[in-house]
């Protein structure tokens, strides 16, 4: 009966004979929808499950791992921290404003269905060089998508990071991390229990948004010719709809008459229903009769597959159903009652699909679930991996003009951030455009606390091209250094990897590698990864996208009373470099996969730096310790702070100067490599109290040298750069806005 | 006992417990009340804050103004009781008729979420009463539809009586006049788009706005009083 | 009777409209440099049940005049036409 549908919905004649194995038969047309959306690369991780099995997963505050729909950290004093990044990569594409909108509606879900209020979001965006009129459309797009919708709904975007690179032209990419908060006893599951229990959909009516969608859209790189066709799959996000769900749901959660909640995401009801049923090892009868429809006429397979937006699941005993439906109307969200739990033990954890009176579909649940195939693919590095490594940039000849090359790579970001909502809760102490964001860890509803959390995202697609083992582990140190720099220690880690296509075997390479360096990178820093998620068939053309995994890290501060150190010089203050300045062997300033090398050279191959994860890990202890006094209310050594990371030691000074209104004078600096070599283990520091500072380096066996002091009107590193620091903060301050409002 | 303050919550309302939390910074017993109230007894003051009441569908505070609560905002008003409309709540309370002009989108057709400084431009209100008129307060701006428009009659009037009670010392989103909050003839309605409650902590940057939420307390004790 | 109704929604002359006017800024680079006077507004369409023409018109204007539009900055214009019985348009 069914011929090649299976292969329309994007499943191969394998999986096909797979599923008449499970079933016993052939499947019906509804059936097969099922497991085209439930088996489709992302809802499924076919063909990354098999790795990211290495990933470590466990860790002393660790409340919830992966396989649920968020991550959750035990913070101290009662209060669970949730966090979650997701890509939105596919929709952003065809329609920016929609794809990023909703991409944040989707990661807000995750985590209140977890039991917590969402309290920041941040957004690491990637796209070609916004010198063209269709670049700067897809990034204007995306970040007023992103505005929109998370203003509205009322969660403040308290950072983020902003990456071009011609690959991403044809493949922008857009992450949103979210973190929430709740009393730890508000922490539930997205499990069906307890047979004859109901289950109750709440939020918006159900249409035909992104049929096929997400299990097609995601699940195939673009071929330039259809990509109109595919215009009509992208949802449209509503955040007053996700408002009022918000509190709804936090409020049936308060009141205890929940007994499991999923948000409805990819593949909407089928995998709302299957996996909760699937997790709670029950089955579920589910009426697609009594879902509420925006549109007439709509097929089970459609009411099923639908992915309309703002939409959970929710497990209630009938005995509490009077007081949702109540609780729901004083929110005015929509509450029906779509199908009940069966404990039927001739017929275990069947997920049956009625249509009114008639069963339409009848399928294993956990088969939907859990029972995808696991893909182990082909893999190989490119064969031309020696020589490019070889073709490293260190020892090229100076610039003629440091100076200029300094200044193009600074950028402000304000542009972008200035369209967000970053105050919302009065949470924020350290917001977007410093090294990680810096919160109270507070909101309504939390018991009282002191405590702080810190969080960042990172990713360095430039040094993941060379070495994506050595790439993601030096990712994943920045973002140490980031949280030390807001006086945080890091306590948990979600990524996102974003990769070209698997069926590439140098993509999967690139993938298992990235899974294998951030595993050693994790337990070298003790960091378990408690979520994550992966977004394949970033390609154009055949084209695929550098490997882009990106990092959000989570952070914990015991005391946030007192403002930190900022990123910024003070006049007058003297500037120490902490951390090593040399890297062992011949090139003690490397140059490959620096951000000078790449933009201003054109140079993309090479060797990265070493990373010495305990030395970069005595130093981040150390900064943070130093600025985690000054959030204590003791005070402290340091008067500003910054990472050097992206751009080098020059970028960092300048960015402090910028921040300060402060020039500075700074010497011995070693030639241009120096200035520019991306070494990772380096912060800097400015002091009023430099020997007491570099004693207690020594002490903490962090290296430590004084390399000049803040001040005037001039930004001078001596023998390279030499210009007012009101030119510096012209170039910085205009570079985006030059390039988005060309005149 | 200090001034008990109702803050409004609409549908879509965000910035309710910022506004009770900056509230009690600065003296009050703050309390939230539903859009479906109809009576506003106990309170000496009424704040509609910040936030996306009904998404800002069809126009900023168009929907809202329709709450039941909103018959007994006017009631309080008319019987001079101290309103003030942060934000979104300022935008409800031009849409009202409670205070004359109208909010359009920004010049710059963006969200805008920045740093602002404004002047105490006129001490004749609730939220200005006792203040030093010149002085600059740091207070942050956060909308897509703050330009405040006027006709040209209006415009004068609210200058003739010194009705504008706050001007932007640096224009963020195109306001005629650079009017960042104005007054009722009364002075007891007051709007204004940056948002105090923001600025009533140091740790999270500036507790500038704590000057005008204790005037605007004081003035709902003084109500308490009478 | 049944009506289907229209009512555009325009800002009022002297009311700043940015976004027309970034339309018509934008203009000239698809080739549309033969184009002056761009004003953006929105539309709004309902059903009305009434017993004539101008009983329609009166509550569509009241509707139009206390919601869909803010008569400090904003005008409408009323449109309506009645629908055949059995409810499809003509």
């Amino acid at each position: 009966m069914t011929g090649t549908l299976h292969r329309a919905l994007g499943l191969t004649d394998e999986e096909h004979a797979r599923i008449v194995e499970i079933l016993g038969r052939d499947p019906n047309e509804l059936e097969l929808a099922l497991y085209g959306v439930m088996w489709s690369e992302h809802c499924s991780y076919k063909s990354s499950r098999l790795h990211l099995r290495r990933l470590p997963t466990t860790g002393e505050r660790v409340l919830v791992g992966p396989g649920e729909n968020a991550g959750v950290i035990d913070a101290g004093d009662g209060i669970a921290v949730a966090i979650r990044i997701e890509s939105h990569n596919h929709p952003s594409a065809i329609e920016p404003h929609q794809g990023a909108a909703t991409g944040v509606g989707g990661i807000l879900r995750d985590i209140f269905t977890m039991g917590a209020r969402p309290l920041a979001v941040m957004d690491p965006l990637f796209f070609g060089p916004p010198d063209g009129a269709r670049q700067r459309w897809l990034l204007e797009g995306v970040v007023s998508g992103i505005s929109s919708y998370g203003n509205s709904v009322g969660v403040p975007t308290v950072g983020g990071e902003l990456t071009f690179d011609p690959c991403y032209a044809g493949n922008p990419l857009v992450n949103v991390l979210c973190l929430g908060a709740l009393p730890v006893d508000r922490l539930v599951l997205g499990r069906a229990s307890g047979g004859g229990n109901l289950a109750v959909l709440l939020g918006a009516t159900t249409g035909r948004d992104g049929i096929g969608g997400v299990s097609v859209l995601a699940s195939a790189g673009f071929s330039g010719e259809a990509d109109e066709a595919k215009r009509p799959n992208v949802q449209v996000g509503d955040p007053f709809e996700e408002k009022r769900l918000i509190e709804a749901c936090l409020a049936l959660l308060d009141a205890g008459l929940v007994v499991g909640i999923q948000d409805l995401g990819g593949a909407g009801l089928a995998c709302a229903t299957s996996e909760t049923a699937a997790r709670g090892g029950v089955g579920m009868d589910v009426d697609v009769g009594a879902v509420p429809r925006r549109e007439p006429g709509m097929a089970p397979w459609e009411v099923m597959t639908s992915e309309s937006q703002e939409r959970m699941l929710a497990i209630v005993t009938p005995g509490s159903w009077p007081a949702v439906e109540a609780l729901c109307r004083r929110w005015e969200v929509r509450a029906s009652v779509v199908g009940t739990v069966t404990e039927d033990a001739a017929h275990p954890g069947r997920l049956r699909v009625r249509d009114g009176d008639n069963v339409v579909g009848d399928v294993p649940a956990a088969s939907l679930a859990d029972d995808a195939p696991v893909y182990d693919r082909p893999m190989h590095p490119p064969a031309d991996l020696d020589r490019r490594r070889s073709d490293d940039p260190t020892g090229t000849e100076a610039p003629a003009d440091c100076a200029a090359e300094l200044a193009a790579l600074l950028v402000d970001p304000s542009w972008v951030y200035r369209q967000y909502d970053h105050q919302l809760f009065l949470n924020t102490v350290v917001g977007p455009g410093a090294d990680a964001a810096l919160l109270r860890l507070a909101g309504p509803g939390l018991p009282p606390s002191e405590r702080g959390v810190a969080v960042t995202t990172d990713s360095a697609p430039r040094w993941c091209a060379i070495d994506p083992r050595a790439g993601v582990a030096l990712v994943l140190a920045e973002a140490v250094a980031n949280l030390a720099c807001v006086g945080a220690t890091p306590v948990a880690v979600v990524n996102c990897l974003n990769f070209g296509n698997p069926e590439h075997p140098e993509v999967m390479w690139q993938l298992s590698e990235t899974v294998d360096g951030l595993a050693d990178a994790c337990r070298a820093f003790g960091l378990p990864v408690v979520g994550g998620n992966v977004s394949l068939y970033n390609e154009t053309t055949g084209a695929d996208i550098s490997p882009t995994p990106v990092l959000g890290v989570l952070g914990l501060v015991d005391r946030l009373v007192e403002r930190p150190p900022p990123m910024a010089l003070v006049p007058g203050s003297t500037v120490v470099l902490l951390g090593a300045r040399r890297a062992a062997g011949r090139s003690p300033h490397p140059l490959g996969g620096s951000r000078w090398a790449v933009e201003c050279r054109g140079r993309r191959h090479g060797a990265l730096p070493a990373l010495d994860a305990a030395a970069h890990a005595r130093l981040a202890a150390f900064v943070a310790s130093l600025v985690a006094d000054a959030l204590g209310g003791g005070g402290s050594v340091l008067c500003g702070v910054h990472d050097v990371s992206g751009g080098g030691l020059g970028v960092a000074l300048a960015e402090m100067a910028v921040a300060g209104g402060s020039g500075v004078r700074v010497a011995g600096v070693d030639g241009h490599a120096e200035l520019f070599t991306e070494l990772p283990s380096r912060v800097l520091a400015a002091t009023d109290a430099p020997v007491e500072l570099c004693a207690r380096a020594e002490a903490a066996g962090v290296p430590a040298s004084v390399i000049g002091t803040a001040g005037g009107p001039r930004f001078a590193v001596e023998g390279l750069v030499d210009v007012s620091l009101d030119e510096l903060t012209a170039s910085w301050a205009g570079a985006l806005a030059r390039r988005l409002e060309p005149a | 006992m200090s001034a008990r303050v109702g803050v409004v919550v609409f549908p879509g309302t965000n910035c309710e417990h910022d506004t009770v939390t900056a509230l009690e910074r600065a003296g009050a017993t703050g309390t939230l009340v539903w859009h479906t109230e109809q009576r506003l007894d106990g309170l000496d003051a009424v704040v509609l804050p910040g936030g996306f009441a009904h998404g800002d569908y069809l126009r900023p505070g168009a929907i809202a103004r329709f709450s039941p609560v909103m018959a007994a905002v006017e009631r309080f008003a008319a019987g001079g009781g101290p309103v003030l409309g942060i934000c979104n709540g300022f935008q409800v309370l031009t849409e009202a008729g409670l205070l004359p002009g109208a909010l359009v989108k920004n010049r710059g057709l963006r969200f805008v979420c920045a740093p602002a400084c404004v002047r105490v431009d006129s001490t004749q209100s609730v939220l200005t009463g006792g203040v030093d008129e010149g002085r600059e307060l740091a207070i942050p701006v956060n909308h897509f539809s703050g330009s405040y428009v006027c006709d040209d009659r209006t415009l004068a009037e609210l200058r003739d009586t010194g009705r504008v009670v706050l001007r932007y010392v640096e224009n963020p989103n195109g306001s005629v006049d650079d009017i960042a909050g104005v007054a009722s003839r009364a002075g007891n309605v007051v709007g204004l788009m940056p948002h105090p409650e923001r600025a009533s902590d140091p740790l999270v940057g500036s507790d500038d706005g704590l000057p005008l939420l204790r005037a605007l307390v004081g003035a709902a004790a003084g109500v308490r009083a009478a | 009777m049944k009506f289907a109704v229209r009512v555009e929604v325009r800002l009022r002359q002297g009311i700043a409209d940015p976004e027309g006017a970034t339309i018509e800024r934008a203009l000239p680079a698809l080739g549309f440099d033969d184009v002056r006077g761009v004003t953006a507004g929105r539309s709004f369409r309902f059903e009305l049940d009434a017993d004539d023409e101008a009983a329609a018109r009166g509550r569509a204007g009241e509707l139009a005049r206390r919601l869909l539009a803010n008569p400090v900055i904003e005008d409408a214009d009323v449109e309506l036409r009645p629908l055949a019985r059995t409810g499809e348009r003509r």
